[in-house]
């Protein structure tokens, strides 16, 4: 790119001494205002640019889609393919961060901590507001949105202690909205499980309910353990009981067109072996969705 | 900013100069022009209502949801800023058409399109832009007042709503309203630089063609604004790339005014002082843009202030210096005296060196990875590059003063900075043959245009004023109407805003009433008698006399 912006800068500056009015030697050419040779190269040197970057970015952008799965641990060290990476579940919430651990069965608030050399997959989602889930030391920024989920593939190197925040505006305690991520060996990471299950309380649907309400730097918190179906429930936004998942209520109407008739088979609503406390009569199923309005 | 300064800055420069360009007397639907404007008065009034009565809209430029959900802002902030834009949002619609037809059918004899002036080219895209993508924010907006007032979801958390359907169609909007506003900047650069260099613009045609490519991509490239959404890697990919094809033709423009200036006679006035600043800093905003665009690049750069030093480059050093160069270079033309020139330089060096200052340290602090919106840090080894952008906020905010001052001492002094000849730059279009400021029929004679740079044309061939023989002109009348209706509006929205219904029905029953009345009044033309024509142009003659 410097190769057109270095010499544009230079040209205005050189033509605008050089043509100056009181410059009389300069030559001056009022109806001078075409040359075919000089078109060619203004568009024609930006346009092979842009080809060669255009190259790049898609290259780029696809070995760097922070959803694809690595292939590498570090530049000389490759990852087989059937890995199984280490999967943490992130929620942002008004104004903290949630991290659940699935595999571990433990949970934290406003502190990570991932072992070294391991690839993390993160699945991100948000509890109310847009936020952007940023640890510059580790990976590119994601969204975290409410009812929908980003995915983040990564891997830390370096052990030690780095700064991840939110970096998109969410309301008021947005600038507090830090956390600290520390990447450790696989010894520490164990004993930083057994820290968070010796520690901790129990997180559920109500306990969590009382968690999303909104407040400001929030201190470090530790789980022991976490209610298995927590984290597709507020993905799918039904933590209050009773509620539709949004998963569910996107399947009404699969099949035949059934939901016109007014039924729908049982079994089909369960698919995907949800847990949510949604047992009721599919014909209640319109009100129901009323009512779930009103819990709000 | 964007909605009640920059928009009704363009609108209004290309209201005044536009008309004057094609050599005709006014717009094609003079009401509709002043109906247009009082709309956008009215919502800006609202706006300003906001501040003292109620609250003001607290969730940024663009209301995202689920922030301006009725749950994240209950109060009527967002309300007003909903209904403010609505209105206003008429006025520009309508103004939008207005100037197409008028571009489209009222050029003088002999301008074909390939001999229009190069700013009329960027206004007639901008409105082809306006025409197309502001119907999308006016239907965003009331989706997203649905959600408030009727209980809709479409961008809810729940039942199935998605804020990002509303991010992406806001952008669809955003992105084209950024050219809306550049591209008649571009216009006004093309016509200072031929100007000042005294010579014909290098590349008319390509210059044309650039326009009209950016016409059609700033349509291809919303996503931009979000990639980190999470969309898949060749959606990305795909936007970044058109974001990057822009910069092409945006680049072939540079150099057009680049090799204007070659072999030139340059005049370093104001209107060129800006031009020359503005070539300088928008490089390397489009430099910093077309980074930006690469999507792994913006995964880190995205919120940051690396950013926000991005779009305050362009929009600063692009459509700021833009409308300065366009003040300074017609105002002449509008009130028939120059603007004072020691205060104008004070402006133009405090705003460019202000602003490399102010935004900068933002790049540097932007590539450190410093956050946008933060209203703390806590490191503090970033504090000395925010103290040099608080020292060039204060020298912008010198050149804002100094731009003040310019006014006043320019209207005390407007006895010697008058312009008796109609053409103190020697101007190259049309507005320049007419009178300063211009009679209000613009031409008693319809002018007759063989060349791009007609007026040059016509000074080159000797061209003589008509000193007698005029006809009389045929003029619209004033009337009230367009004020009416649009504080009939206001008073609608106020009373949308805060749900006073009997208010909304009343006014919105006497606004549909007095459209239909208006369509009925046949009252609304008349003739500038010939003898009037032919006293105002012989003082014209008189003056030009006495000056020569």
């Amino acid at each position: 790119m410097l190769i057109v912006i270095v010499p544009v800068i230079f040209l205005t500056f050189y033509f605008a001494w050089r043509y100056r009015k009181n410059n009389k030697t300069a030559a001056y050419h009022p109806e001078w205002d075409h040359s075919t040779k000089l078109e060619l190269v203004i568009w024609g040197v930006p346009l092979l640019i842009i080809i060669a970057l255009g190259l790049i970015t898609w290259i780029s952008t696809h070995k760097l889609d922070p959803y694809r799965p690595l292939d590498r641990i570090d530049a000389d060290r490759p990852l087989a393919a059937d890995h199984e990476p280490l999967n943490v579940q992130v929620v942002s919430l008004d104004w903290k961060w949630l991290f659940i651990y699935p595999e571990q069965g433990v949970a934290s608030i406003n502190e990570l901590v991932t072992p070294v050399d391991v690839p993390v997959r993160f699945h991100i989602t948000s509890s109310s507001t847009m936020n952007s889930f940023y640890i510059p030391a580790l990976a590119g920024q994601i969204y975290s949105m409410p009812g929908m989920q980003t995915t983040l593939n990564a891997v830390i190197n370096e052990p030690g202690e780095y700064q991840g925040f939110s970096a998109n505006y969410s309301g008021a305690g947005f600038s507090d909205m830090r956390f600290k991520y520390l990447g450790v060996s696989d010894d520490k990471f164990d004993a930083w499980v057994q820290k968070a299950k010796k520690q901790g309380g129990t997180l559920n649907r109500s306990e969590y309910l009382q968690l999303a309400q909104p407040s400001t730097a929030t201190p470090v918190t530790y789980y022991s353990t976490v209610a298995p179906d927590l984290y597709h429930a507020i993905l799918n936004r039904c933590v209050v009981e009773g509620k539709m998942c949004m998963d569910q209520m996107m399947m009404m109407g699969k099949g035949d067109g059934e939901m016109a008739g007014g039924a729908i088979k049982h079994g089909d609503k369960q698919k995907g072996g949800h847990s949510s406390a949604l047992n009721m009569n599919s014909d209640d199923m319109g009100r129901k969705q009323t009512n779930g309005q009103d819990d709000e | 900013m964007i909605f009640f300064v920059a928009m009704p800055m363009i609108v209004g420069i290309m209201n005044f100069v536009v008309p004057l360009q094609l050599g005709t007397r006014d717009v094609a639907f003079p009401f509709l022009n002043n109906f247009s404007f009082w709309m956008t008065a009215a919502g800006a009034g609202l706006t300003m209502v906001s501040l003292f009565v109620g609250e003001f809209g607290k969730t940024g430029w663009l209301a995202f949801p689920p922030l301006s959900g009725i749950q994240g802002s209950p109060g009527v902030g967002v309300d007003y800023y909903i209904w403010s834009l609505q209105i206003a949002g008429v006025g520009t619609l309508l103004s939008g058409i207005n100037f197409m037809v008028t571009i489209i059918k009222n050029r003088a004899p002999g301008m074909t399109l390939m001999k229009m002036p190069i700013f009329t080219w960027t206004a007639l895209c901008t409105n082809i832009l306006i025409v197309a993508a502001f119907p999308i924010l006016t239907v965003v907006l009331a989706m997203l007042s649905m959600d408030r007032m009727l209980d809709t979801h479409f961008f809810t958390n729940d039942m199935g709503g998605n804020m990002m359907m509303y991010v992406n169609l806001i952008w669809i909007w955003g992105h084209p309203e950024v050219y809306i506003l550049i591209l008649p900047a571009f216009g006004v650069f093309s016509e200072v630089v031929a100007t000042f260099s005294g010579k014909r613009l290098f590349g008319y045609t390509s210059m044309v063609y650039a326009t009209i490519v950016i016409t059609v991509l700033s349509y291809l490239v919303w996503l931009h604004h979000f990639f980190t959404m999470g969309a898949g890697a060749s959606v990305n990919a795909f936007f970044g790339i058109t974001t990057m094809i822009i910069s092409i033709p945006t680049g072939a423009k540079l150099f057009n005014w680049l090799f204007t200036m070659y072999r030139g006679r340059i005049r370093f006035e104001l209107p060129m002082m800006w031009t020359v600043s503005f070539m300088v800093t928008f490089t390397i905003g489009g430099m910093t843009g077309v980074l930006l665009a690469v999507p792994p690049a913006d995964f880190v750069l995205h919120n940051s202030l690396f950013l926000v030093a991005h779009f305050h480059n362009v929009i600063i050093g692009g459509v700021l210096f833009g409308m300065f160069a366009a003040i300074n270079y017609w105002f002449p033309k509008a009130f028939g005296y120059k603007l004072d020139d020691y205060w104008g330089k004070w402006s133009f060096w405090l705003w460019t060196i202000g602003f490399y200052a102010a935004f900068m340290p933002l790049y540097v602090l932007g590539l450190m990875g410093v956050t946008r919106r933060m209203n703390h840090f806590d490191d503090s080894s970033l504090q000395i590059w925010f103290v040099i952008a608080a020292i060039g906020a204060l020298m912008i905010l010198g050149g804002i003063v100094a731009s003040i001052i310019q006014f006043v001492v320019s209207y005390r002094r407007r006895d010697e900075l008058r312009d008796h000849t109609g053409d103190i730059w020697d101007g190259r279009t049309l507005e320049w043959s007419t009178s300063s400021p211009p009679p209000q029929y613009n031409f008693a004679f319809t002018p007759v245009v063989y060349d791009n740079d007609s007026w040059t044309d016509m000074k080159k061939h000797g061209y003589e004023r008509p000193r007698d023989g005029f006809l009389p002109i045929h003029m619209p009348k004033n009337t009230a109407a367009g004020f009416v209706l649009a504080m009939l509006s206001a008073a609608c929205g106020f009373g949308l805003v805060w749900h006073m219904w009997p208010l909304v029905g009343v006014s919105f029953v006497a606004l549909i009433g007095g459209f239909i009345i208006h369509t009925f009044n046949y009252n609304r033309d008349y003739h500038i008698p010939a003898e009037d024509v032919t006293r105002i142009e012989n003082e014209r003659s008189q003056q030009l006399d006495r000056y020569a």
